[in-house]
């Protein structure tokens, strides 16, 4: 190669440049790890009083939090128990799940597998398009129209309730379990599926027994992010599971979940109350909960591009 | 890159002209904004009260917003509103959180009478409660319409977020201070419960009078033996309705200048009547 060897000062010039443009871009993405630390510390230090401080203690501690049945913070003698908002927010998350998991996985594997070009170039936008909707709108069909339909179907006591909620959230959910599944659907090499078609197995086959298990890892990325979500969605259950702080396994009472009661009442505590540490245990939890989803997620997407790379 | 960014420069100008000429082109103030900000009861009220006296006061700005009378006495204590707004009285650590802060206990001043009805769905055939039957339905103790008199189906309680003044009211002067049941649906401001309990044939709310629109109000008895009474005006005024209460403002001291003026017009007899037609009661 033929390089023409730039004068000396200009180089030194360029070099600079260079390194102050390095040094611009780490610090924007140093920046967003810095507001990730700080959400971090400022959430834990909140929460520290229930685990440590005495005075907090004798209202709200971790012993107290499963003595009683009830979540009642304001009054006389407040009651923080936990069991109704742990759950009432399993509850919710697992019927989101179950309605979002199998719909999703479902569409990307007709998105991947079998959608001609055309009509794919339509339902991933579309779908990707539900990501879109804003939660709070998404939460208002349900408490208007979805909760009302349910209860024609159900003839549920309560007009709002977990089913209710759960598949309002599953509909949150959907885009996120859909676009990583497919994504991954798409990576699996062309080679596995025409060695499989060439075995004379039919397209569905290929589908279910080659393309689906070589992509197992992505999907299951797809479903711990779309899990992730589903706990830490606050606006949807907010305004469509009416919010009663039940203990019970009936899908079709009520429930309050961890992040409803969070926004429900952070804005009234008064700062520094055992009431306002104790919503921040309670983000610290949900926090705690979301990461270690997403960790989960990361080592399974990490597994997937090996056993891709590997094949 | 370079090119870009002279564009944009002229934008940026006119932007900050624009911004300049609007900020100047507003009404010179004739006093820093005064923030309201409280029970959600009250919002509406409040508001009413803001516009026509910021109507009157051309020049004065006022905001006013909800949230409920725990935010606001939060913010209160917080220093972060001029007034709050609250339909209870405020608790005694509240009081002390304040003088931690303010040196004060704050200033209370009654600005309005406020019925709090217990509704039903217009279907409903019960017409009267006494207030133990409400309270029993709300302990969770009653949970069949036909214990007090009704169908056969259970009843579907709807209720405040722990935040509002109304469910501390509620707490406190119906049930005695004792935990609600727990299967009492909250949901986010009176209006919220007052649409919900409308869509519900088995349904029971509280919350403000002014706000019943769309379902039917409850008659309450004191006890056994008294005659039901229904919110209205007269009842409220007198006192018979049992379930009555006052509305407050709280500041940190005693109102001065502009603050003072709003005070002592929502409490003249103008304030006070646009109180009546928001649907809320006056204090004479």
């Amino acid at each position: 190669m033929s390089t023409v060897q730039p004068r000396r000062h200009v180089r030194a010039a360029q070099i600079r440049r260079e390194r102050l443009i390095e040094f611009a871009l780490r610090a924007c993405a140093f920046s967003a790890v810095a507001g990730l630390v700080l959400i971090v510390v400022f959430v834990f230090k909140e929460a520290w009083p229930v685990l440590f401080d005495p005075e907090t203690q004798k209202e709200a501690s971790l012993q107290r939090f499963f003595a009683t049945p009830l979540w009642q913070p304001v009054g006389d003698i407040p009651k923080y128990g936990l069991m109704p908002l742990l759950t009432g927010t399993f509850k919710v998350v697992a019927i989101a799940m179950l309605f979002a998991v199998p719909l999703a996985v479902l569409a990307a594997v007709f998105s991947a597998e079998f959608a001609p070009a055309r009509v794919r170039e339509v339902l991933k936008p579309a779908i990707e398009m539900l990501a879109g909707i804003p939660s709070v709108v998404m939460g208002f069909f349900a408490l208007m129209v979805l909760a009302s339909w349910l209860q024609g179907v159900t003839h549920s006591e309560m007009r709002l309730n977990a089913l209710t909620a759960g598949i309002a959230l599953g509909l949150g959910v959907i885009p996120t379990i859909f676009t990583v599944a497919e994504d991954a659907l798409r990576a699996v090499p062309r080679s596995f599926r025409e060695a499989s078609l060439g075995l004379g197995a039919t397209p569905w086959q290929t589908a279910w027994h080659v393309s689906l298990p070589a992509a197992s890892a992505g999907v299951a990325a797809g479903v711990l992010l779309g899990l992730a979500r589903a706990v830490g969605e606050t606006m949807i259950v907010l305004m469509a599971s009416g919010n009663a702080a039940i203990t019970s396994a009936d899908p079709l009472d009520s429930v309050r979940t961890l992040s409803a009661s969070i926004a429900a009442e952070l804005a009234e505590v008064v700062v520094g109350s055992p009431h306002y540490s104790t919503l921040f245990f309670l983000g610290a939890l949900l926090f705690t909960i979301t990461f270690l989803i997403n960790v989960a997620a990361g080592a399974f997407v990490e597994q997937l591009r090996k056993r891709l790379a590997g094949a | 890159m370079k090119h870009d960014i002279r564009k944009l420069v002229p934008l940026a100008a006119t932007l900050c002209t624009l911004a300049l000429v609007s900020f100047a082109a507003r009404p010179a103030l004739a006093g820093k904004a005064i923030t309201v900000k409280g029970s959600d009861t009250m919002v509406i009220l409040g508001q009413r009260w803001a516009e026509k006296f910021m109507n009157l006061n051309a020049g004065q700005v006022i905001m006013v917003t909800g949230g409920g009378s725990g935010t606001g006495i939060a913010a209160l204590i917080n220093g972060t509103t001029d007034i709050c707004q609250s339909s209870r009285a405020m608790k005694q650590d509240e009081k002390l959180k304040l003088r931690d802060r303010f040196q004060t206990l704050g200033v209370e001043v009654p600005v309005a009478k406020d019925g709090l009805s217990v509704y039903v769905h217009a279907s409903n055939g019960v017409k009267q409660l006494t207030i133990d039957q409400v309270k029993d339905i709300y302990l969770g103790t009653i949970t069949n319409w036909k214990q007090v008199g009704g169908k056969d189906a259970t009843i579907i309680l709807y209720g405040r977020e722990n935040s509002s003044g109304t469910y501390g009211f509620f707490k406190e002067h119906v049930l005695g201070g004792r935990d609600f049941s727990a299967r009492v649906q909250t949901l986010p401001g009176t209006a919220a419960v007052v649409n919900a309990v409308s869509k519900d044939p088995n349904g029971i709310g509280y919350g403000g009078a002014a706000y019943a629109k769309g379902v039917v109000d409850m008659a309450i008895r004191k006890d056994a033996k008294s005659a039901a009474v229904l919110p209205t005006a007269a009842t409220v005024h007198d006192g018979s309705y049992p379930l009555s209460r006052e509305l407050y403002f709280y500041l940190r001291k005693k109102p001065e200048g502009d603050t003072k003026k709003f005070v002592d017009w929502v409490l003249s007899p103008d304030g006070q009547k646009l109180a009546s037609e928001v649907g809320y009661f006056p204090l004479q």
